[in-house]
């Protein structure tokens, strides 16, 4: 199986404080692996490091695309990471709340698609053939996740777990090999995590695509993905398959303190 | 009886409030003190009547805001879905523009022009502070770098209005975009401070580069636009200056629709959402925010340009902050995203004035109410921008909502 990822002694310092330290993790395609952690361990600051949002202090991302050579993406902008084909969701819901659900999806086929302002402005015929495919694709995709009749809703008027799905229909249309997903399933409840459970394969199996995800939901964790990584302070601490990891003392230490190990 | 207490509270309190300007009057002559208590009655009735007014005003905008999905004013409703209206308003709206300068007087005309460039400014800032969400408090700079561009090249190597016209709206976009560059990672309030910056520093520039710009005397004997080569006289320029902005106007609303319906215009309004989103789906924030700036500021260079050649005499007393505040006032007292609502709103602040002449003195206090009203019962504006529709292939859909309807 061809890698996707390969991370490499990656560090992060802000200041003084070293919130990861050299930190290593390959995913392969195809793979669904989640990266567990107490709170403040450095897993959202993995996260805004391999997306290029932060610029890691040392070591190296590699990233090889779907159809696609490997290229080292540190310090690059966070565009062209997601033009390559690296697409991510965030904990706290980063939506474009004023706009409809429809648009939302449709602004991450920014990237796919070239129309400029001359276009904008003599609305060429090639250029509304463009606008009517991002409409249609856009729209394809929230059938596909399922919140097509709310199209034409603001985002910002959807119940949270809905937000939570249109914010992984809006990675989606980005065309990811590699889907991010931080925290999907943070404040659902037991049904929604269930159904995305189901969404999380299906995407994998249909769209052929790599994920990765932080979530604290453990039967969820350990249900879902073939591998795991855990961090604490920081520090990658154990990676394995879920029942290595359920055994492993150095987890249980980080999970339950000293005592318990 | 609460009801009454508290009127009585307002009615005592603007008393107070007017009783230095509306009730005692120093005679400097005689050095005596004139007591006007009856404006001081006519005041506690008035206010004590208008807080009652007040109070229902806003208890009905309460009412409205738990009413769920009003239904949408007709007119509007109907501009959007039925064409044939839509063919006849505008078309009708067109035919009474470009009637204008042969029913009405020369002076009528006059205002109208300053209208329309007001249009062309306000739809301009729109695309800046409407759709990208970026506070700008220097357009009036933009302005003035257009009617300059024009009056200098005019002035030193002749070059008439045609030609101009695109030099100064490509200068004005170069000089939004040289702006963008140092602003780049500002946001809100600090951008606003910035772009104060940067207008008041054209305007001395111009003010005090006296070799180049004339300093404050400005540059006179512009020439007026051509009509294919012949001379016009005052008053025919005066019609030809009008037709060239009414065409502009409908060439910017035109441009500025199309451009906020695209692709750009998708990613300016992603802009003004959530910058860090923006960029996690791929839309380059540098680039994005520099097309806002750069489109946004062309369209004030083209009416500055169309400015000089009206008017044939520019100084920079033309382009101060007051009126970088007045197009701002347009764009959010409008709508903020809106273009109807821009011109509506240059409607209001710009036409106005002019026919209330009456009310001249008045005219800041009235101007202030309107806005200190405005913020309170319609804080979106005048017409709050509205969606865009899109045509969606599904079969299901449509079974599903006709089965709605």
């Amino acid at each position: 199986m061809a890698t996707v990822l390969n991370v490499q002694n990656l560090s992060k310092n802000f200041g003084g404080l070293r919130a990861l330290n050299e930190v290593d993790m390959r995913i392969d395609s195809g793979e669904i692996v989640a990266l567990i952690g107490p709170n403040g361990a450095g897993k959202t600051t993995f996260f805004n490091c391999i997306t290029s949002i932060y610029t890691p202090t040392e070591g190296e991302v590699r990233f090889t695309p779907k159809s696609g050579t490997e290229s080292r993406i540190n310090g690059m902008k966070p565009n062209l990471v997601t033009g390559l084909g690296m697409s991510r969701t965030f904990q706290n819901i980063r939506l474009f709340k004023n706009m409809t659900v429809l648009e939302n999806v449709m602004i991450a086929r920014h990237c796919r698609t070239k129309g400029g302002i001359l276009g904008a402005l003599l609305r060429t015929p090639a250029i509304r053939k463009e606008e009517q495919e991002i409409v249609d694709r856009s729209y394809e995709l929230l059938k596909y996740i399922g919140l097509h009749r709310y199209y034409n809703d603001l985002a910002c008027n959807l119940p949270y777990g809905e937000q939570r799905r249109l914010e992984i229909a809006r990675a989606l249309a980005t065309e990811p090999s590699l889907l991010l997903l931080d925290e999907p399933a943070a404040g659902m409840n037991p049904q929604e995590t269930a159904s995305l459970k189901q969404l999380v394969l299906r995407i994998r199996d249909e769209l052929d695509m790599a994920i990765l995800l932080i979530e604290h939901d453990m039967s969820m964790v350990m249900s879902l993905s073939e591998r795991i990584y855990v961090m604490e302070y920081g520090c990658m601490i154990a990676h394995g398959t879920p029942d290595e990891i359920s055994k492993d003392p150095r987890v249980i230490k980080a999970y339950l303190g000293e005592d318990h190990a | 009886m609460q009801e009454l207490t508290k009127s009585l509270k307002v009615s005592l309190w603007f008393m107070f409030l007017t009783f230095p300007l509306m009730v005692v009057r120093v005679n400097t002559i005689e050095h005596t003190v004139e007591w006007r208590w009856m404006n001081m009655v006519y005041m506690a009735v008035g206010s004590f009547a208008l807080s009652f007014v007040w109070r229902w005003a806003l208890r009905r905008k309460e009412m409205a805001k738990a009413a769920p999905e009003r239904p949408r004013n007709a007119f509007t409703e109907r501009l959007g879905s039925d064409k044939r209206f839509t063919v006849s308003v505008y078309g009708g709206l067109f035919a009474l523009f470009a009637l204008m300068p042969w029913i009405v007087s020369t002076y009528q005309t006059n205002i109208f022009i300053s209208f329309m460039l007001y249009v062309i400014l306000g739809l301009g800032l729109n695309i800046i502070v409407g759709v990208a969400g970026l506070l700008f408090l220097g357009h009036a700079a933009f302005y003035g770098i257009g009617a300059y561009t024009y009056a200098l090249l005019n002035h030193y190597y002749g070059i008439g209005f045609w030609t101009a016209l695109p030099i100064g709206g490509v200068v004005a976009a170069l000089a939004g975009v040289v702006l963008a560059f140092p602003v780049l990672r500002l946001r809100g309030d600090y951008l606003a401070i910035v772009t104060l910056g940067f207008g008041e520093i054209v305007r001395l520039v111009l003010e005090n580069w006296s070799d180049l710009t004339g300093g404050p005397s400005g540059v006179s004997n512009i020439s007026r636009p051509d009509l294919f080569g012949h001379h016009l006289s005052v008053a025919g320029a005066n019609t030809y200056v009008y037709y060239i902005v009414l065409v502009m106007a409908i060439v910017t609303i035109i441009a500025v629709q199309r451009l906020k319906d695209s692709r750009i215009g998708r990613a300016l309004q992603a802009l003004r959402e959530d910058e860090i989103a923006c960029q996690a789906m791929g839309i380059d924030r540098v680039n994005v925010k520099l097309m806002a700036f750069g489109l946004g500021t062309a369209w004030a260079g083209f009416a500055g340009v169309i400015f000089a050649a009206k008017t044939t005499f520019i100084n920079p007393a033309s382009f101060t902050f007051f009126e970088s505040a007045i197009i701002l006032s347009i764009v959010v007292l409008g709508g903020m995203g809106s273009n109807l609502g821009v011109i509506l709103g240059s409607a209001f602040l710009v036409l106005m004035p002019e026919y209330l002449r009456a009310f001249s003195e008045y005219r800041m206090i009235l101007f202030a109410m309107a806005m200190v009203l405005m913020m309170i019962f319609r804080p979106q504006g005048l017409i709050a921008p509205k969606g865009r529709k899109y045509i969606i292939n599904d079969p299901d859909l449509a079974a599903t909502e006709g089965g709605k309807a």
